[in-house]
């Protein structure tokens, strides 16, 4: 049983990547530090879980990436699929930080590797975890073991006292007993709202009930919502998240990373009512993979579906689930409960408009539609080889980027611009102050990393003053 | 029996054959998951072999199965690890497996059935074959010889005749070897063969595997023996295992080429050749059977396949009561206590012979194929 009579000197809310990271700075600079994770032993983690690399400038290559990705590069790519929605200041930093998360998840133990296969060709901008995002929360798990941290599972924080810009107890549910919890400094690490579907409701209505919940269950957005509403300052569009195109029949909830598709940029996309939408191949799928969710979520009845052929099925990861397959598009039409003319009709236009070209998959090449619209600007080859295949897409919501606003140091600042004494956020739970929108992959880890570094210094300097 | 009679009963043979366990379909669901996953492609050879399928036919279940190493790390690192609703167990779904295409491919066929309570079996065998010892001792020798010392050339002999030992341990292992190798030759045939031609360099990396034990280095830093932190225990103790096992052999070896070559009659002297390979192999042999046995005893029980510990604990018994008593042995070879002790380990590597190719031990031929197959396809691939 922990000791709830004593006075922590840093309490860390949330079990995944940024709250770990937060633990083990602030008890590597000798802080005593309580953990609080939501999640029973084997789901912990958070989304951390479902990850597998974090985003990382780096001047040369690695032992684990190749070439170089430089800060400005890098920049250019968060500013692109944020359409400059962005704090340039608070984004460099964190960009310029990365170059050091790698060796510090080492030194907790975290294990690279080389990337292989199946990774979106990211092995020169992201350095892969051996294992994924559990092996990494393992090792994270076993090095606040190591410095003694007390780390409580199935424990919810529920309320967080706030006088006057000041964290002073909180309220947690303890393997079901109410309990409360004293510190001197707070580190707010417990992820977005995503898997609050009423929360979701307010701003999408129904559609929110077919929003696939990828990662885990507990991120309610608690301790979100209670520090927003005792005057910590918000930042953020509550619309906005990180969503991909999941399969569509895929679980509602912890589906994880393997049910993404990621065939769009080698197939035809269209809505429930049988009409193209978007351009499938507008750019790399690693720089476009994290728009798909919301441009589902938008369409009638939040579906899709991805039409391709035999020439395209091996260009992809396989599905987990058996892709619709059909000898003619009607065939396919019947399976995915479409008006069978029209889905011929818009494939034969796309075939019409299809101009020849060199196919080169990873790269974006000369295969492009000419006089269709919405046009597929790259990998559009004529789909005309049976048997014809399919996929059956909704939104996958990987988190919320409703924030607290934070500062350079990770400090929470409080509605009139001030930061607050002892509050500090890193991860998901301060993700919109970088990302008003998209997405780029590996950065939620690489977010987690530099803001948990900070916030658990930040926290540990607070305590010794 | 009629020709249609035979066709019906050739029917329903190919239909038992072709129905599956559960195991392999639960492996096939679970294989979708990771396919799309692959997140654990840095720890060993299956995940690097199972990305380059697509389709998962029983063969190639088993090939994998076979191909695993129970290393655990890809369960440690699985997202969808019990008890999430995809209950990705890779580690004891292929064990499972494992076991049972030990029993399918058996030889003689019918003696697949000693796979199911294959604990019970390698026990009895043990207990009924250390009785025989015991008793043959008694009746064929003089039975005052068993208590007293015995000392000088040919001092083994005069408790178990050599004859005796030759006839049995010859015909035992000879068996042994004859139906693992059957059962090497109906997995080949059930399981697709090796995929193709193969050259030296494949032959070369499956030797490597066998001998390194690489796959359980689970990409360099080690397996999850006993819990998510990783460690290189299991491979070091089943290297001192592997390794004890193969001085022991030497050891044996080495005395008959004595005794038949060079005329040079046991006892032998505690420094010579086949004494001082015993001895360390003996050594080698319980540290790594004990030291396994701990760690199944400490392990996280839930990527372990329950059903069959009775096998694994019995053979790894076995094998550490053959050492042991081996050593105890050489302790009391010029004693009085000799005799039993010579019967009671006679006995025992008799059972271990007759047991041989129905038990844990022949997850070294069938492992040695799946690497061999691997090396292949893994030079094809490039």
């Amino acid at each position: 049983m922990p000791d709830f009579s004593r006075v922590y000197d840093v309490l860390v809310v949330g079990g995944g990547n940024a709250a770990l990271c937060a633990a083990i700075t602030a008890a590597r600079a000798g802080a005593s530090v309580i953990l609080c994770e939501a999640s029973p032993p084997p789901l912990r983690g958070g989304n951390s879980r479902h990850t597998r690399n974090l985003r990382t400038m780096h001047p040369g290559p690695t032992q684990v990436m190749t070439d170089s990705y430089l800060e400005e590069e890098y920049w250019d790519d968060l500013k692109r699929v944020t359409a400059g929605k962005t704090d340039e200041h608070l984004a460099r930093m964190c960009i310029r930080a990365s170059q050091h998360a790698p060796d510090f998840l080492a030194s907790c133990g975290v294990v690279f590797q080389p990337s292989l296969s199946g990774t979106l060709s990211l092995s020169r901008t992201n350095a892969f975890f051996l294992g994924g995002g559990k092996a990494l929360v393992n090792a994270l798990y076993r090095e606040c073991a190591r410095l003694g941290i007390v780390t409580l599972f199935d424990t919810e924080v529920q309320h967080i006292k706030v006088e006057e810009g000041w964290a002073t107890e909180a309220v947690v549910s303890h393997a079901g007993f109410p309990e409360r919890i004293r510190f001197k400094a707070l580190v707010a690490s417990s992820g977005g709202f995503q898997a609050n579907r009423n929360w979701l409701r307010e701003y999408w209505g129904d559609a929110a009930d077919n929003f696939q919940i990828r990662g885990t269950p507990y991120a309610q957005g608690v301790v979100l919502k209670d520090l927003l509403a005792q005057g910590v300052q918000e930042v953020g569009d509550p619309t906005q998240f990180h969503a991909v195109a999941n399969d569509a029949r895929a679980p509602m909830e912890d589906g994880g990373l393997a049910m993404r598709l990621d065939c769009v940029p080698f197939a035809v996309v269209v809505n429930r009512d049988v009409e193209r939408f978007y351009d499938e191949g507008e750019d790399v799928w690693p720089k476009r993979y994290a728009i798909w969710g919301r441009l589902i979520a938008q369409q009638p009845g939040q579906v899709a579906l991805a039409v391709t052929d035999s020439k395209a099925v091996m260009n992809f990861l396989p599905s987990v689930y058996p892709p619709y397959k059909a000898d003619s598009i009607a065939g396919i039409a019947a399976q995915a409960g479409m008006d069978a003319a029209k889905l011929e009709k818009v494939i034969a236009d796309y075939n019409a408009a299809v101009v020849p070209g060199t196919f080169t998959p990873m790269v974006p090449d000369d295969c492009r539609t000419e006089g269709l619209i919405p046009p597929k600007s790259h990998w559009a080859r004529r789909i005309d080889k049976p048997p014809y295949y399919a996929y059956p897409l909704r939104p996958g919501i990987t988190f919320t980027f409703l924030s607290v606003k934070v500062d350079d140091k990770a400090r929470v600042l409080m509605a009139d611009g001030k930061p607050s004494g002892n509050m500090f956020a890193s991860g998901e739970i301060m993700s919109g102050n970088i990302l008003g929108q998209g997405y780029l992959a590996g950065f939620g880890m690489t977010l987690g990393t530099v803001f948990g570094r900070l916030a658990g210094e930040g926290a540990a300097k607070h305590v010794r003053n | 029996m009629s020709a249609t009679e035979m066709s019906k009963l050739d029917a329903l043979l190919r239909e038992a054959e072709v129905t599956e366990s559960g195991a392999y379909q639960d492996a096939r669901r679970q294989m979708a998951v990771c396919n799309a996953c692959r997140y654990c492609e840095g720890y060993c050879a299956v995940f690097p072999a199972m990305a380059a399928r697509r389709e998962f036919a029983t063969a190639d279940l088993t090939h994998l199965a076979n191909l695993c190493h129970g290393c655990k790390g890809c369960y440690h690192a699985c997202q969808y690890a019990p008890p999430h609703a995809f209950a990705i167990n890779i580690p004891a779904t292929f064990a499972t497996i494992r076991q049972e295409s030990y029993a399918q491919y058996a030889w003689p066929p019918a003696m697949g059935r000693a796979f199911e309570k294959n604990g019970t079996v390698v026990v009895a065998v043990a207990t009924l074959f250390v009785t025989l010892a015991l008793l043959l001792a008694v009746a064929l020798v003089d039975p005052s010889r068993l208590w007293t010392a015995q000392t000088g050339t040919g001092a083994f002999f005069r408790i178990i005749p050599l004859w005796l030992i030759n006839t049995l341990a010859g015909a035992s292992f000879g068996f042994a070897i004859l139906a693992m190798a059957m059962g090497a030759l109906r997995y080949l045939k059930g399981t697709g063969g090796l995929g193709g031609p193969i050259a030296p360099a494949p032959v070369a990396d499956a030797a490597v595997d066998v001998l390194t034990l690489r796959n359980l280095g689970g990409g360099g830093h080690g397996c999850n023996d006993v819990d998510d932190s990783f460690a290189q225990q299991r491979r070091w103790l089943h290297q001192a295992m592997f390794y004890g096992f193969m001085l022991c052999f030497a050891a044996t070896t080495t005395g008959a080429i004595y005794h038949h070559v060079f005329g040079w009659k046991s006892p032998h002297a505690f420094l010579s050749l086949p004494v001082q390979l015993g001895t360390w192999g003996g050594v080698l042999l319980c540290i790594g059977t004990a030291g396994l046995m701990r760690v199944k005893v400490i392990t996280d029980p839930v990527p372990v396949a329950r059903k069959l510990l009775g096998g694994e604990f019995a053979m790894l018994g076995l094998l550490f009561l053959i050492g042991s008593t081996g050593l105890l042995l050489l302790a009391v070879r010029h004693t009085g206590a000799m005799g039993c002790m010579l019967a009671l380990h006679f006995g025992l590597v008799l059972a271990l012979f007759v047991v041989l190719p129905y038990s844990k031990m022949v997850h070294g031929v069938y492992r040695g194929i799946a690497l061999l197959r691997n090396a292949r396809e893994r030079r094809a691939r490039g």
